[in-house]
């Protein structure tokens, strides 16, 4: 009599960027977009993207944020309790956006004060939330933080891009830079007027729609069927 | 008109499907059908077809546009002459003044008509669906509420941003929420203020050799100067009834506007239920001004009802503005509240808050994005009242 060991099968480890995980930082970029399909985080969208370095500075924070507390996360996820897995999550995130804010307010502190309370409040932005709650309480650490840095990319190229128009023809500079010359400008002489209506937030907005326009123009599958 | 109708036969093959110039099958398209009515029929079912399409309606806006137009000419040249302080009596060089109006408020007409249809042109294209002519009287409406000063890269910008943001994006002419018109104006006042109010843009000031602006001159118009305390220094009730006043370019004459609420009345086109209770609208809230103001010592506020009224561009605004078919409100009982309440909200902003000398703009376009939820509250009243009847029939 023999007794067969059933040798447990061993299921070769997934390399970190197979297809599957490249396309949690691809898939962010376009399909999932955090702000224009998924509608999150709109709000820091409006409010930071008047000038590029602040939409640069915010993309970053975000990303640390995101990034590690999906790391975190995942590798807590066995030992969270599910009925108060919120409050884990929020600790583990405002711990992470405290470090973020005290950095900032340390090295770049003009940037800090422009930027101000939306650093807090990335605590409550729903990206994060969704981020450690949808995918990292049930993957493991690596796609984890692949996750989260494609979310935080897909969230920072559509800050950038707002905030690329706000600050051309609000202020007539990028990163602080001059663009549109001092003589064009009405003042010096010249036709120009900065457009004020840049600053204002409800222009975000209607850029932020312009983006998701031009879009599903090109990515037809994201338009809903009637 | 036959050699006309040659010419439009002779060239549609070229237009047609499979023609050299397919593309441009829609723009041809509405270009023939602005000039001869088109001969479509419906092919399913019966339909009652009026003669009245669109483009009939929105010519005789255009008719009813014109006496603000020329006025708004004459007015220009008037104003740049007085403050050079030559031909001061209204009388006096009337081709003069019509002439320098007509130089400066012309290219600001052909901007505005080009920069739209250019870009509805090539949305129709792209979409492949027929030209809407909603653009025709937005495009005319644009330049009669801009200042005569407005740089013309601003008025084409202003008109791209209404088409593109206000019109198109909702689906084009009839799906819009906001006036377009309004929204061209709303969204240069907010984007460049220094451009579209205070006391530097309404009147022309370009001096020639030998000419000077007189002294103490204030370009001001009524309501910005009532808005900075000088209530007193309005213009009188018949200077701002005929319209002798510095404003935008058509909106500053009643009645020019009056002449074109009775071409839009007699047609049927414009809603007597809008542009009347707009007025009592205006007319309850300079009331409860009138009563309040002596209390408060306040001057702007004591200003009579109808002069009151008669100031800054409520008139332009209640007979061509509020009544805009699109974006009113539908029901009858509606379109009493939403009248009402424009008339009421632009005499409220435009008297107590200082950050905006008119509050007609801003009215419209808030009544504009309330006129469906008026609707939908008139409608479910209506079904509420028939369903209560229904049930004390069948007790």
């Amino acid at each position: 009599m023999s007794t067969e060991v059933a040798t447990p099968e061993v299921k070769p480890a997934e390399p970190l960027f197979s297809k599957k995980n490249r396309a949690l930082i691809t898939d962010p970029l376009n399909d999932n977009n955090p702000i224009t399909v998924q509608v999150l985080g709109i709000c820091s969208a409006l409010a930071i993207t008047v000038k590029m370095s602040n939409a640069f500075v915010m993309s970053i924070s975000v990303l640390f944020v995101v990034v590690l507390g999906n790391m975190i996360i995942s590798a807590l996820r066995n030992v969270i309790p599910s009925r108060i897995r919120i409050i884990a999550q929020l600790v583990i995130a405002a711990g992470l956006v405290t470090l973020v804010d005290i950095t900032l307010k340390a090295y770049v502190y003009d940037v800090a004060k422009q930027v101000g309370v939306y650093v807090g409040l990335i605590i409550t932005n729903c990206i994060i939330m969704g981020r450690f709650e949808a995918f990292a309480m049930g993957n493991k650490v690596g796609p984890s933080a692949l996750d989260g840095f494609g979310n935080a990319l897909g969230y920072a190229w559509i800050l950038v891009a707002v905030a690329f128009f706000r600050e051309l023809f609000g202020s007539g500079s990028l990163m602080g830079v001059r663009i549109i010359p001092e003589s064009w400008y009405a003042t010096q002489g010249g036709f120009y007027f900065n457009n004020n209506m840049m600053i204002l937030p409800p222009m975000a907005l209607v850029i932020v729609g312009i983006i998701i326009w031009v879009q599903r123009t090109y990515n037809t599958k994201l338009i809903e069927q009637a | 008109m036959k050699a006309l109708r040659s010419l439009v036969d002779g060239i549609k093959p070229t237009f047609a499907k499979g023609g050299k110039l397919e593309k441009l099958h829609w723009v041809f398209d509405g270009l023939e059908s602005f000039l001869f009515t088109p001969g479509h029929a419906t092919e399913k079912g019966a339909h009652i077809r009026d003669s009245i399409d669109l483009k009939r309606t929105m010519s005789i806006v255009i008719t009813a546009l014109i006496p603000c137009l020329l006025f708004g000419m004459w007015n220009v040249g008037h104003q740049h002459y007085l403050a050079l302080g030559e031909l001061v009596g209204a009388g006096d060089g009337f081709w003069d003044k019509f002439l320098f109006g007509a130089i400066k408020v012309l290219p600001i007409v052909v901007v505005s008509y080009g920069v739209g249809l250019g870009i509805e042109f090539l949305f129709c294209s792209f979409k492949g669906h027929p030209i809407q002519e909603g653009y025709l009287v937005s495009g005319m409406l644009i330049p009669l509420v801009m200042p005569v000063d407005t740089p013309l890269w601003m008025v084409a910008i202003g008109a791209a941003f209404a088409v593109v943001i206000g019109k198109e994006v909702f689906g084009g002419t009839g799906m819009n929420i906001v006036n377009v018109a309004l929204t061209a104006r709303a969204f240069l006042f907010f984007a460049y203020p220094t451009m579209m109010s205070g006391d530097k843009v309404w009147v022309n000031t370009s001096v020639e050799a030998g000419q000077q602006v007189v002294d103490g001159f204030s370009g001001a118009t009524s309501l910005g100067l009532a808005a900075t305390g000088h209530a007193d220094k309005v213009v009188s009730l018949m200077d701002s009834f005929w319209g002798i006043e510095a404003g935008s370019i058509g909106e500053t004459s009643a009645f020019a506007c009056l002449i074109g609420a009775l071409v839009l009345l007699v047609t049927g086109i414009g809603s007597w239920r809008i542009m009347l209770s707009v007025f009592l609208g205006g007319l309850a809230m300079s009331a409860i001004f009138n009563a309040v103001g002596p209390g408060l010592n306040n001057d702007y506020m004591q200003i009579p009802m109808l002069h009151q009224l008669m100031l800054g561009g409520f008139f332009f605004g209640l007979v061509f503005m509020a009544t805009d078919p699109v974006t009113a409100a539908q029901t009858d009982t509606g379109k009493w509240i939403y009248g009402f309440l424009i008339g009421f909200m632009a005499i409220l902003v435009r008297v107590v808050n200082p950050a905006y000398p008119e509050g007609m703009m801003l009215a419209i376009l808030f009544m504009n994005v309330m006129a469906p939820l008026i609707d939908h509250y008139v409608v479910q009243a209506n079904i509420k009242r028939r369903a209560k009847r229904m049930s004390l029939q069948t007790a």
